[in-house]
């Protein structure tokens, strides 16, 4: 088992070295981006001195393959470079704001996991009845819904209102600052869950080995326990791993609109005022993090499937 | 019953969100950049102005029309961008196989551990901020899902009888994936363009609201709830309405997406995506 | 007075609902099987004899119903028979083995719970109890190293050995009567005559009826003292298997038991061509008017294609349903 997710968490290494790649192509390569863009009120003036004298600083005028060799030299021995703007390690700017982001994540799936799992389950228990429709329907409408807006028209309504949770910021970091955020994050993916977890438990429920269940006389209840669920589960697992990688993405926006102190409102803040490594080094970071739990939950789908192979 | 609601609602949504685009300098009382009064600003929805006015004094219900445009531009365009790519990179990795296979696999499972919110955002950022620039980068992004479909589909279709005897009859690799192959997977591809579209409408909103997509003063629905955050306070209504047209958009297409797929791609019950 | 057949059926009348019609996909179905009895039905794809299986145990799932005709059970009515009580019977005197040992069993779950799933069921066992039970009833299907198999997940095993396991929890609580439906057709065929050799010593050892379904006549012949035959939802013929091998009466028996390839001695004889009969079998929404077989029937006349024939008792016991029979 430990070998499996050895074996698994160095199958990431490739990827988060071609990410790099990508991410060098984009900011470090374009020419021009960067000194235009250090002097940009969004015209894009040129100062030659100035451009020169940076590039020397930042080593722009060595040629790409010395520079992408720097890189990941520098990468490996986990220097992400300096800000450009507070003219702080790279590395310590994310490490404040990694905290905040992973809670907000895991808040928001959890969200999504109880309240989506087991209402898939009784919509597919009950196919047809009002109960199924309507909560379809929600469904689609909260994988319809702009997460942005139902933030803010819960800002609105639950903070300004009726002042019952407050209306941004992570304050002292107590539960009532994250209510509004991970809920506002996480109804998208509760609405997917919803629904994979309906369409899992319906295929299952026409299985094969479901109607030998029946014949031996079980009661639909004693199938549901001993026979569904956990093949449910395996394939709302595999979502569950796919979703926490769209919500470390879609969390960006939600931390802006909450002024939530993470790494998603860095990223933003940072591509605004053109502070490139500190961009580099956040989408690295928000890569591994969504690698890493996605080879959990690999961990996890193993642990309960007896057909997946250790070795 | 159930199937065609999902196909009348959702076409109804759509069409209308069509329709108040298209005619948006018919329907709209202002012009929606242009027309800014101080002395108007922050009026609640009345009679004059039907959906209010923002910090500028601009009326919302034409700024709301004028938006459509260019959510429906950004989600159409980009996702028949993402779906061209898609097709293309998947269709000739299932038909040609080998180190081209490899490579494409390769690059879509990269795609696929970024999110695709991050990757735009890293593309606007080394872009100008503008319309073209936002096609260029939402049409890079979701492309991945599309091109994995079409290798499945291929891998699958490679073998039936109809593309050997093409190949025996002497018709070009090209020619036998544009007209064997590609019209048996339209199906699919289709229901993930659909969808995909109101996708590429959520994330131009997105961008927008994060004041990396569509910058103001040009009406992007993600724009103004951007502003509104500032006037929640003084002008409530202003985050209503914007945010209410990008979910009719995009609830229209999901609803279209999902009945297509009952009808066009019966079997993929469980990969509700 | 001699005790009653353990299992009656009387015109039973399966019917699937499409929209408002009822098209009836199995009628004037009855048949009756003795205690260990072993009772063949035999018919093509698309005849009706997997659903009539379902509908002895319950297992009728919409949009299937039984809309007409009796099934009695040791005497007792069972057709209209409240879910709890049908379910104390289904398992524990009637069991079912289905056709596919791939997809039957829980991939999820090791196959010694599956098979004590059946004695916590249906003998009030603990799991401790049933877990011992369970490597008995491997044991009694001839797998080897039961002790150890018992903790073995489905996809560790082979089909046939999978189909064992099905066998095991089948018979685990001795019920009365085994419906088994194409039990070998997705096996190897040296695995078939294993598992085929396990029913039958399984069933007379414990005194089982089995309600034998196959395509495969000599399957049939091999298995069972009496064979129905049914045809596009309705028996056609009913005999003792010796009589209708030697000398069908109804034309699709016929059909069938020509069709069987000659070997060896027989095709130096015979015809060396296979025979078929000509023709598909009709689908449920669309059975021909009077006899059911008259499009293919080589010969109907025009009393088959307006009126459908019922039964005639044969001598030495056995009906048929023919016009023209032989």
């Amino acid at each position: 088992m430990a070998a499996f997710l050895l074996r698994r968490l160095l199958q990431t290494v490739p990827i988060l070295l071609a990410v790099a790649l990508i991410i060098f192509i984009l900011f470090s390569v374009i020419p021009g981006t960067f000194a235009s863009s250090m002097s940009d009120d969004g015209r894009s003036v040129i100062d030659v001195q100035v451009m020169e004298r940076m590039n020397k600083e930042f080593g722009f005028n060595d040629p790409v393959y010395v520079r992408f060799g720097k890189y990941v030299a520098q990468l490996v021995q986990l220097d992400l470079g300096t800000s450009f703007r507070t003219r702080q390690p790279v590395t310590k700017v994310l490490a404040e704001r990694m905290w905040p982001t992973l809670l907000l994540t895991f808040a928001s799936m959890l969200f999504s996991i109880v309240v989506g799992v087991p209402l898939g389950f009784i919509a597919a228990l009950r196919p047809g009845s009002w109960v199924d429709t309507v909560s379809m329907v929600g469904a689609v409408s909260g994988l319809s819904l702009p997460k942005f807006w139902l933030g803010l028209l819960m800002m609105y309504l639950f903070a300004l209102v009726l002042g019952w949770l407050p209306s941004f910021g992570y304050g002292d970091g107590s539960l009532r600052y994250l209510v509004l955020p991970s809920i506002a994050l996480g109804v998208a993916p509760m609405a997917l869950l919803a629904r994979t977890t309906r369409a899992a438990v319906l295929e299952i429920m026409n299985a094969d080995f479901v109607r030998t269940a029946r014949a031996k006389g079980m009661s639909e209840r004693k199938v549901v326990q001993w026979h569904l669920t956990r093949n449910a589960l395996v394939i709302v697992l595999t979502t569950i791993g796919l979703q926490f990688g769209t919500v470390i993405g879609q969390a960006v926006v939600i931390e802006k609109l909450f002024s939530w102190p993470g790494l998603g409102s860095l990223l933003v803040d940072s591509v605004t005022l053109r502070d490139i490594p500190v961009v580099q080094g956040a989408i690295l970071l928000i890569v591994l993090s969504f690698l890493v739990i996605n080879t959990l939950v690999d961990v996890l789908c193993a642990l309960i499937d007896p057909r997946i192979k250790y070795t | 019953m159930k199937i065609r609601a999902n196909l009348l609602i959702g076409g109804i949504l759509f069409a209308t969100v069509v329709v108040a685009g298209l005619l948006a300098p018919l329907l709209a009382h202002t012009d929606p950049v242009m027309d800014a009064n101080l002395m108007y600003a922050e009026e609640p929805p009345g009679a004059e102005f039907w959906f209010g006015t923002d910090a500028q004094g601009r009326d919302i219900y034409s700024r709301v029309l004028h938006g459509a445009r260019i959510s429906l531009t950004v989600g159409i365009v980009s996702q028949l961008i993402n779906t061209i790519i898609g097709v293309c990179l998947g269709l000739s990795a299932g038909y040609w196989g080998g180190w081209w296979d490899d490579f494409v696999s390769g690059l879509t499972n990269l795609m696929l551990a970024i999110p695709s919110l991050i990757f735009a955002l890293a593309i606007m950022a080394i872009l100008n901020p503008g319309l073209t620039s936002l096609l260029i980068a939402l049409g890079l992004t979701n492309w991945s899902f599309t091109c994995r479909l079409a290798r499945a589909s291929t891998l699958s279709l490679k073998s039936q009888g109809y593309v050997q005897a093409a190949k025996v009859l002497g018709y070009s690799d090209i020619r036998i994936m544009l007209t064997q192959l590609l019209p048996n997977m339209l199906g699919p591809i289709i229901v993930i363009g659909t969808l995909g579209m109101g996708g590429a409408v959520l994330a131009e909103a997105s961008l927008s609201f994060l004041g990396l997509g569509i910058r103001p003063p040009y009406p992007s629905w993600g724009s103004m709830l951007s502003d509104a955050r500032d006037q929640i306070t003084t002008a409530p209504w202003i985050s209503i309405f914007p945010g209410l047209a990008i979910f009719v958009t995009v609830l229209g297409l999901n609803l279209l997406g999902d009945g297509l797929r009952d009808i066009l791609d019966p079997q993929s019950r469980t990969r509700r995506i | 007075m001699s005790a009653p057949p353990l299992l009656e059926v009387r015109d039973l009348q399966i019917s699937l609902a499409v929209g408002n019609t009822l098209f009836h996909a199995v009628e004037n179905v009855s048949l009756t099987i003795e205690k260990g009895e072993t009772l063949g039905l035999v018919g093509e794809s698309g005849c009706g004899k997997s659903i009539t299986a379902l509908a002895l145990i319950g297992l009728l799932r919409p949009p299937l119903i039984i809309t007409g005709g009796e099934i009695r059970f040791d005497g007792r009515d069972i057709r209209a028979l409240p879910s709890r009580e049908m379910r104390k019977l289904r398992g524990n005197r009637i069991s079912m083995i289905f056709q596919e040992p791939m997809t039957a069993l829980n991939p999820l779950s090791p196959v010694g719970r599956q098979i004590a799933e059946m004695f916590v069921l249906h003998r009030g066992a603990t799991w401790n109890e049933a877990e011992k039970l369970a490597i008995e009833a491997l044991a009694r299907v001839r797998v080897p190293a039961p002790d150890r198999r018992v903790k073995d997940y489905p996809h560790q095993m082979s089909g046939g050995m999978r189909q064992r396991v099905m066998i095991a929890i089948a018979l685990a609580c001795s019920p009365d009567l085994l419906l088994a439906d194409e039990p070998t057709t997705a096996l190897d065929v040296t695995v078939q005559a294993e598992i085929l050799d396990l029913i039958r010593e399984l069933s007379s050892a414990q005194g089982t009826a089995v309600l034998m379904i196959s395509h495969d006549l000599g399957l049939i012949a091999n298995m069972c003292r009496r064979v129905g035959v049914m045809y596009a939802g309705h028996i056609v013929e009913e005999r003792a298997a010796e009589d209708i091998f030697r000398s069908p009466s109804h034309p699709y028996t016929n059909g069938l038991v020509a069709s069987l390839p000659l070997l060896g001695a027989r095709a130096r004889h015979g015809r060396k061509r296979l025979q078929e009969i000509e023709g598909v079998v009709p689908p449920v929404s669309a059975f021909p008017n009077g006899c059911r077989f008259n499009p293919r029937c080589h010969m109907a006349t025009e009393i088959c294609r307006t009126e459908e024939p019922g039964a005639t008792m044969l001598e030495r016991g056995g009906l048929v349903r023919c016009h023209h029979h032989g």
